[in-house]
């Protein structure tokens, strides 16, 4: 069982949603599309679904063209953000439902039913009305509804968007041994670039219509293939600076030079693009090894645990993500560093900048 | 502690205590009071007691017409109510046609009373009117002044052209509210199109449906200017429903007694019904989601 997209695009009302791509997705993989609002995620799915009809290109199911195929006729599942579930028919009837359009007979609903209720914790509510059910549940529910088919592919578009972050965590840690124990091709889509990360498998990053790098989630986030995906990929969104590279060293706006990796010393020189993620940036007295800059508070929010900092330095905003809490008044002068290893290099094009040695060029955590 | 006692606030209460007594309370007290008189020349009065009440229900004449009425508005609703549905999902969903139907399916809710009952009225005369004439050319004896079907049908046909536009509109409005994900999920699961209605759009459409339902009965229950200025309650007593008996008894026979006993029973049975159909369809609403 494979999907492939091949050259597929999608315009409405004269505004592009997806701009020609393809993809393959394999059999029993888990894959995250990500990226944000109304970056394509959902019109990259209908048109996976059948729900809509790519203006060109072609769409293979186990090597088949399927592309004007309705949906009808397709062998998917599909789970949305809202929970949808048939509101007059009980958790049972609502997980049966697709078997009984199927004609099986009531002895294997009813093993089949029990099963998924089991699976998805739904035992003790089968014979509970959708709206007297709590949200998690509700989604639970459509979740089962969407398993219980056996299909070949499970589309899940932000099932976990309209649940309280209690619940989101409960469920999403449930999904991988779901999407292990039925096999099938499973897309996933979300703008949170953690939630792609603990659901492992592949990512596809999207960006207004177009996918960025498509690979497995955890490269996707060591190595990003462009400034975009790396942008992307990250929450809050990677900082930038302008550095420039001579003699084997990179030169920051601070003063400070530091020799290049071993597998980027040979990169030509000029100016390059600087970018760190957010949790790398560190308050505090420079030590060595270390890059230092002169930062202005401009906000902070304090989660609990940790800080967001919102800073100015080096003529660019940033966003830092520090541990503990942190009292600073809004236009205090400090001191933050960061580790240059943390560092990723875009050339002038938003590529990143690999060296000699693309196995090892740029990984970092 | 002391209680601050505030005498303004009566003041301001005032207005309404007013508003309410003269339009309703002490209008409605005048009811009950004539009620339990007789009158003489409109102006000498002789208490009766219940003598009004007991000899109304025991008068076959209210009770046709009670039968009557509960026939008619048993009818109204079976048609207005499926039909109302069926209009509402054939209208587009969006776009200038879907203005475009709005705006000429809310026509006829504009039009007053009195005014669709001249339209029908003439409409269907058997000389000059379009629908008496094709139907008498077309060889059907059609004559609403003289067959009291023909009076019937022409009533109902005159309430089904006015009122199911009300229902129609609440049902659309119920329908549009129905999250898109929901007919996809139906579409991936390969429902059928009545299943589709059936196990999702008419239970969400529940709750606009116990409104239009309640609307239009206490609204049917209530006819009166159509078939009045059709054809004044007849031929004989066809269409002589409870509001145009009300009306022939006070003002044309002046009995102000039995009238009033006769309004007031007919508040009661109004308030009585719609009381009973609401209970019985709220109960229906939890029974179904309690399962």
């Amino acid at each position: 069982m494979t999907l492939r997209l091949q050259d597929v695009s999608k315009s409405l009302d004269g505004q592009t949603h997806i701009y020609p791509l393809s993809l393959e997705l394999q059999k029993g993989t888990m894959n995250v599309l990500l990226g944000p609002t109304s970056s394509g995620k959902t019109s990259l799915m209908r048109l996976m679904a059948g729900l809509d009809r790519p203006d060109s290109g072609k769409i293979y199911w186990e090597g088949k063209d399927v592309t004007g195929q309705r949906v009808q006729a397709r062998d998917i599942a599909m789970v949305y953000q809202q929970f949808v579930n048939y509101p007059s028919m009980t958790v049972y009837e609502n997980i049966a439902s697709p078997l009984r359009i199927q004609k099986r007979s009531s002895a294997q609903i009813d093993a089949k039913v029990h099963e998924m209720a089991e699976l998805l914790q739904l035992t003790s509510i089968l014979h509970r009305m959708p709206d007297e059910i709590s949200g998690g549940q509700q989604q639970r529910c459509a979740i089962a509804r969407a398993l219980v088919k056996d299909v070949g592919l499970v589309l899940m578009d932000e099932p976990l968007a309209n649940l309280d972050y209690k619940l989101r965590e409960e469920l999403r840690s449930e999904i991988p041994r779901l999407f292990a124990a039925s096999g099938s091709i499973f897309v996933y889509a979300t703008t949170e670039p953690e939630e792609a990360l603990l659901l492992g498998g592949n990512t596809a990053t999207l960006w207004e219509g177009r996918v960025t790098q498509f690979g497995p989630s955890m490269e996707v986030y060591r190595q990003p293939a462009d400034e975009i995906t790396a942008r992307v990929y990250s929450d809050p969104p990677m900082n930038f600076m302008s550095v420039r590279k001579g003699a084997g060293s990179f030169h920051y706006k601070s003063g400070q030079s530091f020799a290049a990796d071993e597998g980027l010393a040979d990169l030509p020189d000029g100016e390059y693009r600087a970018g760190f993620r957010a949790h790398h940036l560190e308050i505090g007295e420079s030590t060595a090894g270390k890059l230092a800059f002169d930062a202005k508070l401009i906000v902070t929010e304090i989660t609990g645990s940790e800080t967001f900092i919102h800073v100015e330095a080096a003529g660019e905003r940033w966003i830092g993500l520090v541990p503990g809490i942190h009292t600073f008044k809004v236009g205090q002068n400090f001191q933050i560093c960061l580790n240059p290893e943390s560092i990723f290099y875009f050339d002038q094009q938003g590529r990143l900048a690999v060296g000699s040695n693309p196995e090892t060029g740029q990984m970092r955590a | 502690m002391e209680k601050t006692v505030n005498q303004r606030a009566w003041i301001l209460v005032l207005p309404v205590v007013l508003l309410v007594a003269f339009s309703s309370v002490i209008p409605m007290m005048t009811v009950v009071n004539y009620s339990f008189q007789d009158s003489f020349r409109g102006n000498d009065f002789f208490w009766v007691g219940l003598e009004w009440y007991s000899e109304l229900l025991r008068s076959e004449r209210l009770w046709d017409a009670l039968g009557r009425q509960l026939l008619f508005s048993f009818i109204i609703l079976l048609i207005e109510i499926p039909l109302g549905i069926l209009i509402a999902l054939s209208m587009p969903k969006k776009g200038w046609l879907a203005s475009l139907c709005l705006v000429l399916i809310a026509l006829p809710l504009l039009i007053p009373y009195n005014v669709v009952g001249t339209i029908w009225q003439i409409f269907g005369r058997s000389d000059i009117g379009l629908l008496g004439r094709v139907l008498i050319d077309l060889g059907f004896s059609y004559n609403y002044a003289q067959n009291a079907f023909d009076a019937w049908a022409t009533v109902i046909a005159m309430d089904v052209w006015h009122w199911t536009s009300l229902v129609a509109l609440l049902s659309y409005a119920g329908l549009r509210s129905i999250p898109s994900a929901y007919y996809q999920a139906a579409k991936i699961d390969q429902a059928s199109r009545w299943s589709v209605f059936r196990y999702i759009e008419l239970p969400k459409l529940r709750g606009v449906l116990i409104i239009a339902v309640l609307l239009r009965f206490m609204d049917s229950f209530m006819i009166y200017t159509e078939p009045f200025v059709l054809t004044g309650g007849g031929p004989g007593n066809a269409t002589t429903f409870l509001s145009i008996d009300l009306v022939k008894m006070a003002l044309g026979q002046f009995d102000l007694g039995p009238a009033a006993a006769f309004s007031l029973m007919y508040f009661l049975v109004i308030l009585l019904i719609s009381y009973v159909f609401y209970t019985v369809m709220i109960s229906i609403d939890k029974d179904e989601t309690k399962q």
